[in-house]
């Protein structure tokens, strides 16, 4: 088993300039009855995204046509809420590869780590920066660099650094799962169930 | 010695393994499953030619998308029951013992843990849920994961995890009439934010802290994730105890007076070292209610919606769409609001001391005749409670009907869902766009809160009568 790999991205973004998205806005609950992962990127966003007679939303920004690519950029507090992995899934599932916030709630942050979506946090003046760049160039492409572990306009230059924990660099870099690693713990752990 | 913290001395002594630059491998006491989160964890083992390591130390309900009505009949929604059947067939091959809905054990999965003992201070505990802070009341390190995790606890009883920074939050003071331990978690959520507690594990501490019953502790541990914090706990006193002794898997004769004695020892050094504190006086909490679509939008019930002038930007465009969902506007008293429907229940407010506050107050007045009220308790001993201290005859001759355990309307994925436009006064804990039902518009408050509502069919102060 392993999770893909991430090395560098060159990317056009999806800009969702709104605080505090949650994770029953980014898939509500009434999507999560799949027991396989699969499907859920269609219901990515779902009420907002489309209207009640299930046609699409034409506000919203998944459906303007000018804006696409790998990288979602949302408001700060991103993926607050529940705990559902279905929200990182349906990111992925959408054919997302990295999200970039000032803020991220800490169980989404893990979620989206553990399957192989990167989570890039840059300051409220970088968020700002891509929000106004894509706004006046919706083409504006950014360049996201996990080894290097910058984001950069590509437009103005500007690169900025984030911080990623260096385990999980280290697995996203390389493809390698959690579970591989503690199973090969397995003695330890037992060791120290009878100590 | 260092003064080390509760949450330092409970974790610490479950490190199996420190990664270098990288996260603790931290060993897992209890996990709880329930249908939505497990099936893709189950499957992923599956496929690893796995079965689970440890099921004696796991515990499953299906609790998320049950119905609430007519628990005898095969679950109507082909998708809902698929899922409850994945989880009985999980744990028959993995040998794990399952509370389904014939069993008298059968609840939301964060009311039985503690009703049945199973949750003890100082253990570490996980749930593919994010209410698993509640369990955190008992002097425990609680929180929830996402669906990757349970597979790693399945696999190795182990979860990767870094260590979060630690929080103090003392309420000091004797609280008002009327205000519950709900409203202390909603106050503080509006003060510190729903991201205030990001990166943090928070001990609540203080006077008015330990006045509460455990439930009501429960209540207030549930909704530390509400301001983003990964758990929520109080180190466990008499009350604690008490609460624990005799329930069916807590510890019996001489393993009790062994287990009683480590308890004792659980709680923060004097001088022990916070990443950050706060400090609240209980006197200035009123019974509290949210205008907004997140939990921290909340305020006294005497007060007003405010007005957002002083936001800009992102800030004012969130604030403003939050206001629009709701309809409600700037500058309004959220008292006299209309009321549609009222919902009692969920892992926050759906154990019996809720039911009792209900139920005071209901008792000798009569429903609004405009309002639909749901009235779910949170599990069968607490549906069996209810009917044994004659809580459902003052329930019916007040005009509501008694449902069946769930999480119901909390996010509305059975069919208890709010119709789009409606208000609903709800014990629940998360008021985010849709969660009760697509375009339902949410207003979080406590059981008395609920109960003065669904009586006048207005949000009003249960101070009032």
């Amino acid at each position: 088993m392993s999770i893909e790999k991430f090395q560098k991205l060159v990317s056009t973004v999806v800009p969702l300039p709104i605080e505090n998205v949650d994770t029953d806005q980014i898939i509500p609950a009434r999507f999560l009855k799949a027991v396989e992962r699969k499907g859920f990127g269609d219901n990515l966003f779902r009420d907002w995204r489309y209207k009640k007679d299930g046609t699409p939303n034409p506000d919203f920004v998944m459906n303007n046509p000018s804006f696409s690519g790998q990288i979602l950029v949302g408001g700060k507090n991103f993926g607050s809420g529940s705990s559902r992995e279905h929200a990182a899934w349906a990111i992925y599932d959408a054919g997302f590869r990295v999200v970039v916030s000032s803020f991220f709630a800490d169980i989404f942050k893990s979620n989206v780590l553990n399957c192989g979506l990167l989570p890039v946090q840059v300051s409220d003046d970088f968020l700002t920066d891509i929000f106004e760049t894509v706004e006046a160039d919706p083409r504006a492409q950014f360049e996201v660099d996990l080894e290097l572990q910058t984001i950069r306009n590509l437009k103005s230059g500007v690169s900025v650094k984030f911080d990623i924990n260096a385990y999980k660099k280290e697995c996203l870099l390389n493809g390698y799962d959690d579970i591989d690693f503690l199973l090969s713990l397995k003695e330890e752990i037992i060791a120290f169930e009878k100590a | 010695m260092e003064p080390k913290t509760l949450f330092d001395k409970i974790w610490d002594a479950h490190v199996v393994k420190q990664v270098k630059d990288g996260p603790d491998v931290l060993y897992i006491d209890r996990h709880f499953i329930h249908e939505v989160t497990s099936p893709v964890a189950f499957l992923g083992l599956k496929n690893r030619g796995m079965k689970v390591l440890r099921p004696q130390n796991t515990i499953a309900t299906p609790d998320h998308n049950v119905p609430t009505i007519e628990q005898h009949l095969p679950i109507k929604e082909e998708l809902s029951r698929l899922q409850v059947e994945a989880l009985k067939e999980n744990c028959a091959e993995n040998g794990i013992e399952l509370y389904g809905l014939d069993h008298k054990y059968h609840g939301i999965v964060h009311i039985i843990g503690p009703e049945l003992g199973i949750t003890q201070p100082g253990m570490t505990i996980v749930c593919g849920d994010s209410h698993t802070s509640t369990h955190g009341a008992f002097g425990s390190i609680a929180f929830g994961i996402g669906t990757s995790e349970v597979e790693m606890v399945f696999a190795s009883q182990c979860i990767l995890q870094p260590k979060p920074k630690k929080m103090r939050i003392s309420v000091e003071g004797e609280l008002g009439k009327d205000v519950t331990a709900k409203d202390i978690a909603l106050y503080v959520i509006a003060r510190i934010s729903t991201s205030g507690g990001t990166g943090h594990f928070v001990e609540f501490a203080g006077s008015a802290i330990r006045s509460l019953t455990m439930e009501g502790r429960m209540t207030l541990c549930n909704m530390s994730i509400e301001c983003g914090a990964r758990g929520g706990m109080i180190a466990p006193d008499e009350t604690t105890f008490a609460y624990i002794q005799g329930r069916e898997f807590a510890p019996k004769g001489s393993d009790w007076d062994q287990k009683l004695a480590q308890w004792k020892q659980l709680k923060s050094d004097d001088h022990a070292k916070f990443d950050s504190e706060f400090q609240f006086d209980a006197a200035n909490i009123e019974p509290m209610i949210t205008y907004g679509t997140n939990p921290g939008m909340g305020i006294g019930v005497s007060g007003t919606i405010p007005t957002g002038k002083n936001l800009t930007g992102s800030d004012l465009i969130t604030f403003t769409k939050s206001l629009e969902y709701m309809g409600l506007n700037p500058g309004d008293k959220i008292k006299g609001k209309k009321v549609d429907y009222v919902f009692i229940g969920s892992c926050t407010n759906g154990r019996i001391e809720d039911f009792r506050l209900f139920a005071n107050f209901v008792k000798g007045k009569q429903k609004a005749d405009s309002v639909t009220a749901w009235i779910v308790p949170g599990s069968k001993k607490v549906e069996q409670q209810i009917r044994e201290e004659g809580i459902v005859e003052i329930l019916e001759a007040a005009g509501f009907t008694l449902r069946q355990p769930g999480c119901s309307a909390c996010l509305a994925m059975n069919e208890d869902k709010i119709p789009e436009g409606k208000y609903a006064v709800s014990t629940s804990n998360r008021n985010f766009e849709g969660r009760q039902g697509p375009g339902a518009r949410t207003m979080l408050a406590s059981p008395l809160m609920v109960a003065a509502a669904a009586v006048t069919g207005v949000v009003s102060d249960p101070r009032d009568f």
